[in-house]
């Protein structure tokens, strides 16, 4: 995959899978300590110590239509390739938190890409739940936020993935990601 | 910044449409959004569906995602189940065929053979 944003979509799928309410994703780009952290916290069913200690391996999934699992290795290595850092914090029952650390400046690190076309996708795929929160703070400045919580609240009954809500989500995420520091 | 103003109008304007979408029988599409599907481009497939069943107004058309269906190299792979009819496969879809495929299936009830799986697999 070319873009973190790609990336981010199809973790925040495994918090979706999980049967969250409720995913946080959290960008942290910080020009002066050179590191970039995107973290995704969900309050889905989370996994045991077993199922987290096997889960960077190619060969683990819960699907039953392949017997490979990507997502998170592929992540993983990434983050390493970057002189970064990789964890995974996650208890039965509460929840979900990966925390993905990368060197901004380092030559293989794929462009943050398009991340309102991910936001737009999750909301199309899974309009009723879970509610998902995007924080993208750039040092500086008040950080952008987007949450499908508030916006439900004001649509009353009105799904997310109306085409006119969506098209106005589309210009808010444009707008408010295009005020941030947009590094890539 | 958007306002939240903006977005109360469009409630007040779209409220009647969704009642409308609720009650009718209608198409769904279905595009796979596993890491397969997404790693091999699913992204603006989806949106450009989503974007064309907007543009042309289809209230009866539902936009989903499905998981992974097991055939990763036919991705992204996007399912059409009209009603009363058999479910459609189509392959290796980009988003320049979204048009295409909602103008003759979608709205006419044609396939585009030439994208399915059955002429992949040829």
């Amino acid at each position: 995959m070319n873009e973190l944003a790609l990336y981010i979509l199809d973790l925040v799928q495994n918090s979706v899978s999980a049967g969250a309410t409720r995913v946080e994703i959290r960008i942290t780009l910080s020009r002066q300590d050179d590191t970039l952290l995107i973290e995704i916290i969900d309050d889905g069913r989370g996994m045991s110590p077993e199922f987290v200690a096997k889960v960077s391996s190619p060969f683990v999934t819960t699907r039953t239509t392949r017997k490979v699992g990507l997502g998170i290795p592929m992540i993983r290595q990434l983050c390493e390739m970057c002189e970064g850092s990789f964890a995974i914090e996650s208890e039965v029952g509460r929840g979900t938190r990966l925390s993905l650390g990368f060197r901004l400046s380092h030559v293989d690190l794929p462009p943050m890409g398009d991340l309102a076309e991910t936001m737009l996708a999750l909301v199309i795929g899974s309009p009723d739940k879970p509610d998902f929160v995007l924080t993208y703070s750039a040092g500086g400045g008040d950080p952008y936020v987007f949450d499908t919580a508030q916006i439900r609240q004001v649509l009353d009954g009105v799904p997310l993935n109306t085409p006119e809500v969506l098209s106005w989500m589309r210009e808010d995420l444009n707008e408010g990601l295009g005020q941030q520091d947009p590094f890539s | 910044m958007k306002s939240l103003a903006e977005l109360e109008a469009i409630r007040q304007k779209t409220l009647n449409k969704v009642n409308l979408r609720r009650e009718s029988e209608g198409t769904r599409i279905a595009v796979g959004m596993a890491t397969c599907g997404i790693a091999a481009g699913a992204r603006p497939v989806l949106t450009a569906f989503m974007d064309e069943v907007g543009k042309r107004n289809l209230l009866n058309v539902v936009v989903a995602q499905t998981g992974c269906i097991g055939m990763c190299r036919y991705e992204p792979i996007v399912e059409i189940t009209c009603p009363n009819q058999e479910k459609v496969t189509y392959v290796h879809v980009k988003p320049e065929m979204v048009p295409r495929i909602v103008a003759e299936h979608v709205v006419n009830g044609q396939p585009v053979m030439e994208y399915t799986i059955s002429a992949a697999e040829k």
